[in-house]
């Protein structure tokens, strides 16, 4: 494709690749982007909601320029159960102002604008160009294999930031190379749904732009571990749910079906009335965690990203993750390039400049979090239900005196979840998380 | 298409853009596998619908048109016996909101 050699080639404009592409165009390298979709963001969705942080490292005061939706201003976590919810809720005038916390996103619109911050700084990207393999000489990678006629590109180093399923790290040999297993696998799936931006103002009782984020858990999801998400954009909502690929195969449930519990639902329905379904769409989350972590470089290659499973259920952190790796992905490259040694052993560098970053750190803290996560969908359901019987029960006036209904609350707290197990759950928890 | 309205997964798909090549980027690798298959978990999982289980051809009919490209049927296939590759650079499901 093209004749020349690059100092790195970057496969995929996702959050890491652009991250890596655009540190190492700052940084004086030759890098070339090749991207499957025919523009940055066609294949890309998420809630979505991006933290401020890790892109303002890179661009600063990006939020006056990116096309990002709303910064979010209050948080609110649903409990649900039959039709009654608890809601949980964090308001702050802080994170409506500058510099915000985080901000809800459509893909299709950030990931272009993302790639062109690469391309000011000199990155080449080209679109309609799926990477099929990498290319070995002497068990160093030393470029790939795309699916254009004449597509081999020649790179002194290959960043994979494929994505979910990264065929490209399976195929260079950092991982097995076979499908993740269940238990590491979400699917998500969401619509983009329009409204006026008043009547979502209203709604959600929101001014100035500012925006709402709502995760709900419990019985909405159907006994299936996972979480659905409301986010507020400017003009729509941005309504979805993620759950474990284990459980959707053990209750036989269809994730589409699931969304439809999740409209129908009496404190969900009255928020998305007469808006108009702009979009359906699906992608996986991997959320294998720490221990199934690939190998995170080999001779002549780096992964970062979801391709290396890099995500934080428990936050719903992934594309900062993808751009802090990216980042430092690039970083090691412009170390390596500066010594000409792209072995396994120089490359080595990205892994520690990974630990002493939060992005291993975390994902070592949480290691135990993805176990737990995906064998949780009773828990999950359990949970929500007691907080809900316990609420209902503390504001219905029943006429009994309070001191009995205290007694019968406990009661059927513990019908619900008997001692034992509410103690080994609260432990098992905490240990994942702490 | 109203939020409110009660839609079949077809209809959803039918608000996204796709730009399709000639070629399925998927395929059931031998069909009789599916016949023994307990779950037809593929039929299920899949957040596109794009595998349906004829039981007049006695065999899963592959919708790859409705291809949302999650992946989710290479794992979800128990008995590896999906193909799916992602179709050809700049065809496929095309994100507008994403
Ligand atoms: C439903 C859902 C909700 C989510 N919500 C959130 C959220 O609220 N906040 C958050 O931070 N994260 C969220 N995530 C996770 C987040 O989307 C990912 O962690 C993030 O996108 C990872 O970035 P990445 O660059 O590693 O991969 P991706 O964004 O997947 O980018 C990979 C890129 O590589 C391209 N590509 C793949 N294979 C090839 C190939 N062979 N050749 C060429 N190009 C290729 C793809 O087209 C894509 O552009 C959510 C995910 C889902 C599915």
């Amino acid at each position: 494709m093209a004749e020349e050699k690059f100092d790195a080639c970057v496969v995929g404009a996702g959050p890491a690749g652009i991250a890596a592409a655009l540190t190492l165009a700052r940084g004086g390298a030759d890098v070339i982007v090749l991207e499957r979709g025919s523009a940055p963001g066609t294949k890309n969705v998420m809630g979505g909601i991006l933290y401020r942080k890790m892109l303002q490292d890179l661009v600063p005061d990006f939020w006056k320029e990116a096309p990002i939706e709303r910064p979010i201003a209050e948080e609110q976590a649903w409990l649900t159960s039959g039709e009654n919810v608890v809601k949980l809720g964090f308001r702050s005038e802080a994170f409506a102002k500058e510099p915000y916390n985080s901000f809800s996103v459509l893909r299709a619109r950030f990931d272009p604008w993302f790639a062109q911050q690469a391309e000011k700084a000199g990155a080449m990207l080209i679109n309609e160009t799926t990477v099929l393999d990498v290319i070995k000489e002497d068990g160093q990678v030393v470029g790939v294999r795309t699916d254009r006629k004449e597509g081999d590109v020649y790179a002194d180093v290959v960043i994979a930031g494929d994505g979910a399923i990264s065929w490209l790290s399976k195929k260079a040999g950092l991982q097995p190379d076979r499908p993740f297993p269940a238990e590491h696998l979400v699917v998500g799936c969401k619509e983009v749904i329009e409204l006026p931006r008043e009547v979502i103002e209203q709604r959600f009782n929101l001014k100035d732009n500012a925006g709402m984020s709502i995760e709900l858990f419990g019985d909405v999801l159907r006994g299936n571990a996972g979480y659905a998400f409301l986010y507020t954009n400017k003009e729509s909502l941005s309504l979805g749910l993620g759950v474990m690929l284990n459980d959707l195969m053990r209750t036989k449930q269809k994730p589409y079906e699931l969304l439809d519990v999740l409209k129908a639902h009496p404190a969900v329905a009255p928020l998305i009335k007469d808006g108009e379904v702009r979009e359906y769409a699906a992608k996986m989350i991997p959320e294998g965690g720490y221990p199934a972590l690939p190998h995170l470089y080999g001779p002549g290659i780096l992964v970062a990203g979801d391709a290396a499973m890099m995500t934080n259920a428990a936050h719903r952190e992934g594309s900062n993750l993808a751009m802090e790796a990216g980042k430092l992905a690039g970083r090691a490259v412009l170390e390596a390039k500066a010594r000409r040694d792209f072995s396994a052993a120089s490359l080595a560098r990205y892994e520690k400049l990974l630990e002493q970053s939060f992005v291993l750190k975390d994902l070592r803290r949480y290691r135990k979090l993805p176990h737990f996560i995906a064998r949780s969908g009773e828990m999950l359901t359990v949970y929500p239900a007691m907080a809900n019987m316990l609420a209902e029960r503390f504001l219905t006036v029943s006429g009994m005196p309070k001191g009995e209904e205290q007694l019968a609350m406990l009661k059927e707290m513990l019908r619900m979840r008997p001692l034992p197990r509410l103690i080994g759950d609260t432990w098992r928890a905490l240990r994942a998380m702490l | 298409m109203k939020a409110d309205e009660k839609v079949t997964v077809e209809e959803k798909l039918g608000l996204v853009r796709f730009k399709h090549g000639k070629e399925s980027h998927l395929s059931v690798i031998a069909e009789d596998v599916c016949v023994r298959c307990e779950g037809k978990w593929c039929t299920t999982i899949c957040p596109a619908h794009v595998y349906e289980w004829s039981p007049e051809q006695n065999k899963v009919i592959v919708n790859w048109e409705n291809c949302l490209e999650t992946g989710a049927c290479i794992t979800g296939c128990p008995y590896a016996n999906i193909q799916f590759q992602y179709p050809k650079g700049g065809k496929g499901v095309e994100f507008r909101y994403g």
